[in-house]
C-alpha cells in the first residue's frame, strides 16, 4: 500500500518514534509573531538558552499593528510595547525580522509563502491556529501554543500525535463568482466545526488541480474551522510556478533537486485514507454565515434557520446564535443589512482576492451608511494592488485603503466593530466578539463582501454583476 | 509547571458546545505579554464568574478556534486545574497539558450527568493517579489519558527540558541526514 502525502511528510520528520503514535518530530521552520512569542522568548532567556537554529525562524508583527499611520508605533501603549518586545527579541536572539515599514511586512500566513519561506516537504509551525494555510504547498504546517513555540526555538522539535487522514475530493468546476471561500464554508457547514478534528485533511480532485495557490491557501486556512490542525494540497506545477524565483526558494541546481523531491510527495494512487468526503462544486452557490460559528452558514439565497424546525441538539445553539446576531428566524439572508465591510485577513487578502473584489467595485459606489475597508495581507500585495490600479478602484468606490495587518479579523488594533454593528467579512471566524465586543460577523468571499458593500446588505454577487 | 495529582472542590458548569478561545479570552486583551494575572479576563465578555472552582465542566469542542495559550493561562489564573468535556479543540488541549491543566474527555452522556451534578453544587474530586472523576456521592467515573502525558502532568515535567536532556543525539543524527537529503534547507 502506498502512502498519503501526510504520512510521507510525517515519516520524513520523525526524530524519535514514540508510544501511541506520539512521535518526536523535527520542525524545519517557525513563523513568529508578537502575540504568541514574548512568553516563549522570556522562557528561553530565563533558562539561559538560545535558539538552536535562529536562521529557521522569521518574525513579523501583524496582529496588533495599526493599518493607518504606519510610520508611528501603535497608539495603544500596550500594543506598542508588545511590538517593541518582538523587535527586541528578534534582535537579541538573532531572528530575521520584517519591520512594520519594510517591504517584507505582512500577515505571517501571507508573507511566509510570498517570501518563499514556506516550501513543500517541510514542517512549519507558528503560534497561530491558521498555520494550516501553509499546507497548501504540501508542507506539514500546524498551529501550536506559546509554550510549544519556546520548545521549537530551543530544540527544533515537538512531540506530536499522528492524525488520521481525510481526503476531501472536490469534483466539478467552480462556477463564476464562486470561490475557494465558498467551498470552505459549504464544507464546514456540512461536516461541522469539529467535523475534521483528529484528521489531517488533504484536498484533491479536479477542482483543486484547477485552483490557484491563493484559493488553495484559503481552503487550507479554513481547515482549522472544521477542527483540523492540518490542511494539505499536494505540490504540483501550480505550486512550483508560484514559488520559483521567490527570495527564500532554492536556486539553480538546488531548485531542480528540490522539485524532483517535491514531486514525490503526492499521495500514492493506492494510498488509503481513514475517511473520504466528496463535494461536487459545479452547482455550488456563494455561501455566507448567519451564526457565531463558522459551521453556521448557508447558500446566500437561503433563510436564517428557524430553531423550531431544527433537531433537538441544534436548537439551543441556533437560538443563542440568533440572539447574539440579532436575527429573526426564517428571515431571508438577503434582507440582512450591514454596517461595515472588511476585506482582508490571512484567509482572503491576497492579490487574487483583491482583484476579484475590485472587479465588483469597479464603477460602483459603497452604499451610503456602510463603512468598508480593504486591508491587503502584505506590503508587497499592497504595492502590487496599487501598481495594478486596484487601490484607485477601491478608493473611487468609497472603500478605505489600508496598510497590511490582521486588522479587523481579530480587532486587536483600533479597527473594530462597535457593539451591535454588523459586518460582511472575508475573515475566518464569526465568533462572538471576534471583530470587536458585541460585533456581529457574516463570513463570505471577497466577491460577496464587495457586493454587500455596494448594496448595503447581504447579496448574491451574481445578481449584481448580471450573471447567474 | 505545577504537577497535577489530585484536585478537590466545586465544579463550574458551562453547558454549551463550541466555546471558542475568543470567548474564553477576548482578543483585545492579547496585547498583554504576561502569562500571570490573566484570571480576571477569563470569559470577560460573558461576565462569567467561575467562583474559584478548580473544575470546569464544558460542552463539546471546548477551546476551539485560536491557538492562544492565554485562554489556558486565564483559566489557570481563575483557579481552574481540570476541564471536563466531550471533546476539545486540539491546540487548546495541548496547551492545557503544558500548563498543568488536565483536560478530561468523557462521553456526552457522562458529561451531561456531571453538568447536573456541578449545577447541584456537588464537590468534585479529580484524581490523576487512579484516573477518576468523582462528583458528590456518585460512583467514580474513569477516564483515559495517554501515559506520557499523564506522567508529564503528575511530575510537572517541562517538555523543552525533557527533549534537550534526552534527545540531543537523535536530533543531531536527524539533522545530519537531512543535510544530505534536502541540502537546500541548509543553505
Ligand atoms: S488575519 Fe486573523 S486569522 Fe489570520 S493570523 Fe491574523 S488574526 Fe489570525
Amino acid at each position: 500500500m502506498g502512502g498519503t502525502l501526510y504520512d510521507k511528510l510525517w515519516d520524513a520528520h520523525i526524530v524519535r518514534p514514540g508510544e501511541n503514535g506520539e512521535d518526536l518530530l523535527y520542525i524545519d521552520r517557525q513563523l513568529v509573531h508578537e502575540v504568541s512569542s514574548p512568553q516563549a522568548f522570556r522562557a528561553l532567556g530565563e533558562a539561559g538558552r538560545g535558539l538552536r537554529r535562529p536562521e529557521t525562524h522569521l518574525a513579523v508583527a501583524d496582529h496588533a499593528v495599526p493599518t493607518r499611520g504606519r510610520d508611528g508605533a501603535p497608539t495603544d501603549p500596550v500594543a506598542a510595547a508588545q511590538v517593541a518586545e518582538l523587535e527586541a527579541n528578534a534582535r537579541d536572539f538573532g531572528v530575521r525580522y520584517h519591520a512594520l515599514t519594510g517591504e517584507g511586512h505582512g500577515i505571517v500566513h501571507v508573507i511566509g509563502p510570498e517570501q518563499g519561506f514556506t516550501l513543500p516537504g517541510i514542517t512549519l509551525v507558528c503560534g497561530d491556529s491558521h498555520t494550516t494555510t501553509h499546507g497548501a504547498f504540501g508542507a506539514l504546517a500546524f498551529g501550536i501554543g506559546a509554550s510549544e513555540c519556546g520548545t521549537v526555538m530551543a530544540s527544533q522539535c515537538l512531540v506530536q500525535k499522528r492524525a488520521k487522514t481525510m481526503r476531501v475530493e472536490l469534483v466539478g468546476t467552480l462556477p463564476g463568482w464562486v470561490s475557494a471561500k465558498d467551498v470552505a464554508l459549504a464544507l464546514i457547514a456540512r461536516i461541522g466545526a469539529d467535523g475534521a478534528r483528529g484528521f489531517a485533511v488533504e484536498y484533491a480532485g479536479p477542482a483543486i488541480a484547477a485552483m490557484d495557490m491563493a484559493g488553495r491557501m484559503t481552503l487550507c486556512n479554513m481547515t482549522i474551522e472544521a477542527g483540523s490542525r492540518i490542511g494539505l494540497v499536494a505540490p504540483d506545477d501550480v505550486t512550483f510556478a508560484y514559488l520559483e524565483g521567490r527570495p527564500g526558494t532554492p536556486k539553480g541546481v538546488d531548485w531542480d533537486k528540490a522539485v524532483r523531491h517535491w514531486k514525490g510527495l503526492a499521495s500514492d494512487s493506492d494510498a488509503e485514507f481513514d475517511r473520504i468526503e466528496t463535494l461536487d462544486v459545479s452547482a455550488l452557490d456563494p455561501h455566507v454565515t448567519w451564526g457565531t460559528s463558522p459551521d453556521q452558514g448557508a447558500p446566500v439565497g437561503e433563510h436564517v434557520p428557524d430553531p423550531a424546525l431544527a433537531a433537538t441538539g441544534e436548537r439551543d445553539r441556533i437560538v443563542r446564535a440568533l440572539a447574539y446576531m440579532g436575527l429573526e428566524p426564517g428571515m431571508k439572508l438577503f434582507e440582512i443589512a450591514i454596517d461595515r465591510v472588511f476585506i482582508g485577513s490571512c484567509t482572503n487578502s491576497r492579490i487574487e482576492d483583491l482583484r476579484i473584489a475590485a472587479r465588483v467595485a469597479t464603477g460602483r459606489t459603497v452604499s451610503p451608511g456602510v463603512r468598508a475597508m480593504v486591508v491587503p495581507g502584505s506590503a508587497a500585495t499592497r504595492a502590487q494592488a496599487e501598481a495594478e490600479g486596484l487601490a484607485d478602484i477601491f478608493r473611487a468606490a468609497g472603500f478605505e485603503w489600508r496598510d497590511a495587518g490582521c486588522s479587523m479579523c481579530v480587532a486587536m488594533n483600533d479597527d473594530r466593530l462597535a457593539p451591535g454593528e454588523r459586518c460582511a467579512s472575508t475573515s475566518n471566524r464569526n465568533f462572538e466578539g471576534r471583530q470587536g465586543q458585541g460585533g456581529r460577523t457574516h463570513l463570505m468571499s471577497p466577491a460577496s463582501a464587495a457586493a454587500a458593500a455596494i448594496t448595503g446588505h447581504i447579496a448574491d454577487v451574481r445578481t449584481l454583476m448580471g450573471q447567474g | 509547571m505545577e504537577p497535577f495529582t489530585r484536585v478537590t472542590g466545586p465544579a463550574f458548569s458551562l453547558d454549551e458546545d463550541n466555546i471558542d478561545t475568543d470567548v474564553i479570552y477576548p482578543a483585545r486583551f492579547l496585547t498583554i505579554t504576561a502569562r500571570e494575572g490573566l484570571g480576571a479576563y477569563a470569559f470577560a465578555d460573558r461576565k462569567l464568574d467561575l467562583g474559584g472552582a478548580p473544575v470546569l465542566v464544558a460542552g463539546a469542542n471546548f477551546g476551539c478556534g485560536s491557538s492562544r495559550e492565554q485562554a489556558v493561562w486565564a483559566l489557570l489564573g481563575a483557579g481552574v486545574r481540570c476541564v471536563i468535556a466531550p471533546g476539545f479543540g486540539e491546540i487548546f488541549a495541548s496547551n492545557c497539558l503544558r500548563n498543568g491543566v488536565l483536560p478530561v474527555v468523557l462521553d456526552r452522556e457522562t458529561v451531561e450527568g456531571l453538568h447536573r451534578s456541578a449545577q447541584a453544587g456537588n464537590v468534585f474530586t479529580v484524581d490523576l493517579h487512579g484516573c477518576t472523576v468523582q462528583a458528590g456521592e456518585a460512583a467514580p467515573v474513569g477516564f483515559a489519558i495517554p501515559e506520557p502525558q499523564r506522567q508529564a502532568l503528575l511530575n510537572g515535567w517541562d517538555e523543552t527540558a525533557s527533549i534537550l536532556a534526552r534527545d540531543g543525539e537523535a536530533i543531531e543524527a536527524f539533522e545530519a541526514r537531512q543535510r544530505q537529503t534536502q541540502p537546500w534547507l541548509w543553505r
